[in-house]
């Protein structure tokens, strides 16, 4: 019998296409695999296996007919729990949405539901996207199929740990500090964060608006190519959508070639704080690279390290707006309204019962940072250094065309080893957080298993906007010498701790 | 009721100079919301006019009206502000009900128009109006309490929330302190909103009618000793929901600060409620208690970059200020200031051009509009320019009596016809027969019999009594069912009875 799960979306949509499969049975075996292995690591928050299976026997349909189909046709994909469906449970992982059903999609959904992707469920998520271990969840944490005692990064390790333990061969995620590229980092996947405005957010439960970004996650990089073309495009329900045809990633990541490419390592990450392994993996990639013919310079990026400070500045500023219309009068988990206490009084009940802890926290650090008299101070001075950022990659790009670094210090962290150390979950993004402050391309593609610990490591590729392009192409180089390297795709180096 | 002690309007006078600020409010007449393509007609059923930007769904996101943006800006023109090359929209957060994200997308540190003024008229004295800024934002929804006595939130049992109204575009119009007034300080308050009512209808971008909300106004007021230059604590009223009511509002806010600074006492700088009824004004939030809104820039919205070439273009559509376009008028058409003053007191000035364009004397334009229909706007309880009727039919309706056709009685009776929609004022008069009787011989007829019919009267006029005619006037008008010329009448009632002798 054929394991379709453990197919690439980019073979399953050419064997739906030539009639060879159909989507029911693909999505079938898919729903089946997540029956199976999803209580252990708890990946989705909800699946609806009805309607799945009712497109994907449209899609069937379709084909019979002989009407065209898109490239990821027939193939399931599972979407982070942040954005909306309509009619459909959608919570960003919080206690304040139980239960509400959006009336409306939002616009990468609707992509998706538009080229006949087959959408099988929502995953889990750190609430409202913060967080780096999934374990701020109000549904309880994902596990990392690695190792179950692990976190599979965060936000978006509901949709990395679902392709690591091939419930779904594609998800998309919402990256405003890393959420996509951490998680893939650390189960073994590939993740990519597209340029600012390159894909719509309407519809994306908002963290931090001017950084959140949705993305394409996959287990490799040429289906992660094909989901970003199905995703990505101009919208004009979301003003700060770039209304330019966007680089053709597909073909740069069939293109697997960096001969003359100049990649730049940035000199500031690495060293104290960084894992043996990651630092071994990462050296490794980068004579990957040197031997694929790539020129190899290191670059200086003097602010990236600040980048951490200003981001818990700015992201934390718009997420007290942002999450302030969670009020529990309109919809969501109301609390206390007996008829006798005040508007206010309900609105406050409601949000201290309907709200996490790390949530918390950071509404509180937003409303100070952003309050009368320490604005200057806090979130203009943030917003100083996010404009030295934004200098300091402009100024890289002019010597090379993409920058290379470790995605995150450290392989997985066990589960509740970081909980009550925030300083320690907030540095698992210190290495990816600057593009999200400048807005441009960036990627984690897997660079092999760490030695000490047997866990995977990510590398990152950072390129100039709207060149999403180059880290495909790079990306590209990267898995075929690691598939060389490992025998094999490295998801099948999953051990007897996870789930095979 | 009012517990406040008020000093007498002339003696604060003597002591202090009042400094005003006004924040005026106008709610654009675009088709659709500033941020989404919701409708922006009034009166709907509640929430029927929302979509998940405007209910701040989460996810949801704003785009910018362009329309609003080009409203804005010919405001901005025309307050002689400049317009920025370059700004931004700003969050202003605070908690409330009618807000659906719980902050409202506004402006902040940079306005579009900024750093403009306006000169106004009170009692044939100028005065120049500083404005600060107009900037752009959104209105939020309403709330209706329900099962209190007062229909305010205190004591209601519950509140419902109508929405239609949340992102409706509004122009915040806001000057700098407004200082040497000193007496006519609420007068001046008084003409300036009407300048800014008169001009912004002029420019056909609100409908701007206080009472239904679409011109607010925001009254601050100071006081500062004669002689100083420190400004005073002010206060800002608020529910100021007539023009009338803002002279009003103000006058009593200054007669109650000089009280208090006259004895000493300090202003507490605080918002005041205005009540119409007792009027009065009554304390609100004050300065400890205001919120903290905690502005920072939309991150959701580009910026606005409206180019010059378009800020040029829309600069060529601004009309001539209402001011001067009165001025212009009132020569035109002779009529004396009071005349002059009525017709835009009653909103009657476009009605009364319209209908001289059309061919009709001013005097007879502004007869017809001030009286007759106006008397019927005021019955029906509309707008003048609410009536079914048109200038181009104000002046056939002219026209007819200046042909001798019909006479002013029979006027009211076509004004009547073509306000229920009976058609053109020439077509009623033909197809009624209401065209009056020229014809001697018949009107001789109904003067004989009249005469016949009232021989005291008849004999009283002989004996030189003349102005008993009036009673033969009368009957003979009903003997010709009004279509008579009553000039002509009494001429030929005097004829005949002199004849008589």
């Amino acid at each position: 019998m054929t394991v379709w799960t453990r197919m690439s979306a980019t073979d399953l949509a050419g064997l739906i296409a030539s009639g060879e499969a159909s989507s029911e049975e693909v999505t079938k075996a898919h729903l089946d695999r997540v029956a199976a292995v999803d209580p252990q690591v708890h990946a989705f928050l909800h699946v609806d296996a009805e309607r799945a299976l009712d497109a994907a026997r449209r899609v069937d349909q379709k084909r019979a007919a002989g009407e065209p189909l898109s490239p990821l046709a027939g193939v399931p994909v599972g979407v982070k729990d942040a954005f909306t469906l309509v009619d459909t449970p959608t919570t960003a992982g919080s206690k304040i949405l139980e239960g509400w059903r959006p009336p409306y999609t939002a616009t990468v959904v609707q992509r998706l539901l538009d080229a006949d992707m087959v959408v099988i469920g929502k995953t889990n998520m750190d609430e409202f996207a913060m967080g780096s271990s999934t374990e701020n969840s109000a549904y309880g944490p994902t596990h990392n199929p690695w190792d179950l005692d692990r976190v599979p990064g965060g936000s978006g390790g509901g949709s990395a740990a679902a392709l690591a333990a091939f419930e779904v061969p594609v998800t998309i995620g919402s990256d405003t500090g890393g959420s996509i590229r951490q998680p893939a980092a650390v189960t073994g996947t590939v993740g990519v964060k597209p340029t600012y405005g390159s894909s719509s957010r309407y519809g994306l439960i908002a963290m931090a608006s001017s950084l959140d970004q949705p993305g394409p996650c996959a287990r490799t990089v040429l289906d992660a190519a094909l989901l970003h073309q199905v995703m990505s495009g101009h919208d004009p329900r979301d003003s700060t959508s770039i209304d330019l045809p966007g680089p053709d990633v597909v073909s740069a990541a069939r293109r697997c070639d960096v001969t003359g490419m100049r990649i730049g390592i940035v000199k500031e990450f690495g060293g104290d704080g960084y894992a043996p392994g990651v630092e071994r993996r990462f050296a490794e990639a980068v004579e990957t690279l040197a031997d694929a013919g790539a020129e190899i310079v290191e670059v200086s990026c003097p602010h990236f390290p600040v980048a951490l400070g200003a981001y818990y500045l700015i992201m934390p500023s718009e997420v007290s707006s942002n999450l302030a219309r969670f009020d529990a009068m309109r919809y969501g988990h109301r609390v206390g309204d007996d008829g006798t206490r005040s508007v206010e009084q309900v609105m406050r009940l409601s949000r201290g019962a309907g709200l996490g802890a790390e949530t918390k926290r950071r509404i509180i650090l937003g409303t100070y940072a952003l309050s009368s008299g320490y604005y200057d101070a806090y979130y203009g001075s943030a917003q100083k250094v996010r404009t030295l950022i934004i200098q300091d990659f402009t100024a890289a790009f002019e010597k090379v065309d993409v920058l290379v670094s470790p995605t995150t210090p450290t392989t997985a962290f066990r589960l509740g080893e970081r909980v009550d150390d925030p300083m320690a979950m907030y540095k698992a993004d210190l290495c990816t957080i600057p593009s999200n402050l400048a807005g441009n391309a960036a990627a984690s593609f897997p660079a092999g298993l760490a030695p000490e610990d047997g866990l995977p490591v990510g590398v990152q590729v950072m390129a100039p906007p709207m060149r999403d392009d180059l880290l495909y192409q790079v990306g590209a180089v990267l898995e075929a010498s690691l598939q060389a390297r490992w025998g094999g795709p490295l998801l099948d180096q999953i051990s007897q701790e996870g789930v095979r | 009721m009012s517990m406040d002690e008020l000093m007498d309007f002339d003696e604060v006078m003597d002591l202090y100079e009042p400094v005003l600020g006004l924040e005026v409010h106008v709610e654009l007449n675009t088709a659709s919301k500033m941020f989404c393509s919701c409708s922006t007609a009034f009166g709907a059923e509640p929430n029927s006019q929302t979509c998940p930007v405007c209910l701040g769904l989460p996810g949801a996101l704003p785009v910018v009206n362009a329309k609003a943006v080009e409203s804005a800006i010919r405001i901005g023109l025309a307050l002689n502000c400049s317009i920025a090359d370059w700004c931004r929209f700003a969050r202003k957060n605070y908690f409330y009900p009618d807000m659906t994200k719980n902050f409202q997308t506004s402006q902040y540190d940079e306005p579009l128009c900024f750093d403009g003024s306006v000169d106004i008229e009170v009692d044939q004295q100028t005065y120049t109006i500083p404005i600060e800024r107009a900037h752009m934002e959104e209105d939020a929804g309403k709330s209706v309490h329900r099962g209190s006595s007062t229909g305010r939130i205190t004591g209601a049992a519950y509140s419902l929330m109508d929405y239609n109204r949340a992102g409706v575009p509004l122009i915040e119009i806001v000057t700098r302190p407004v200082m040497g007034t000193g007496a006519a300080a609420p007068e001046v308050a008084r003409a300036y909103v009407t300048f800014l009512r008169d001009m912004i209808r002029a420019l056909g971008v609100s409908d701007v009618r206080m009472e239904q909300g679409s011109l607010r106004c925001d009254a601050n007021v100071s006081l500062m000793p004669k002689g100083s230059t420190t400004l005073g604590t002010r206060t800002e009223t608020k529910n100021v929901n007539s023009l009338r009511s803002i002279a009003k509002a103000l006058r009593y806010e200054i007669c109650r600060q000089g009280a208090i600074l006259a004895r000493g006492g300090t202003v507490t700088q605080e918002t005041r409620h205005w009540h119409e009824d007792g009027a009065y004004t009554s304390a609100g939030r004050s300065k400890e208690q205001a919120e903290d809104y905690r502005y920072f820039p939309e991150p959701d919205l580009v910026p606005v970059a409206p180019s010059r070439t378009w800020v040029d273009e829309l600069r060529a559509t601004i009309p001539l200020n209402p001011t001067m376009r009165r001025a212009a008028l009132r020569e035109a058409w002779g009529f004396t200031e009071n005349q002059m003053r009525d017709a835009v007191a009653a909103q009657a000035v476009d009605l009364i051009e319209a209908t001289i364009e059309a061919g009709c004397s001013p005097q007879a334009a502004a007869k017809w509009w001030m009286t007759e229909l106006t008397r019927r706007a005021n019955a029906d309880g509309l707008g003048l320019d609410e009536l079914p009727i048109t200038g181009a039919q104000v002046a056939q309706v002219q026209e007819l009596v200046d042909e001798g056709l019909i006479n002013d009685k029979v006027a009211r009776q076509v004004f009547e016809a073509v306000l229920a929609g009976d058609g053109a004022p020439r077509a009623i008069v033909e197809s009624r027969g209401l065209a009056m009787v020229a014809d001697t011989s018949a009107l001789q007829e109904a003067v004989d019999a009249v005469i016949a019919d009232n021989p005291d009267v008849a004999a009283k006029i002989r004996d030189g009594k003349v102005q008993a005619v009036g009673a033969l006037i009368g009957a003979v008008m009903g003997r010709m069912s009004g279509k008579a010329d009553a000039a002509k009448v009494r001429e030929l009632i005097l004829e005949t009875l002199t004849e008589g002798n």
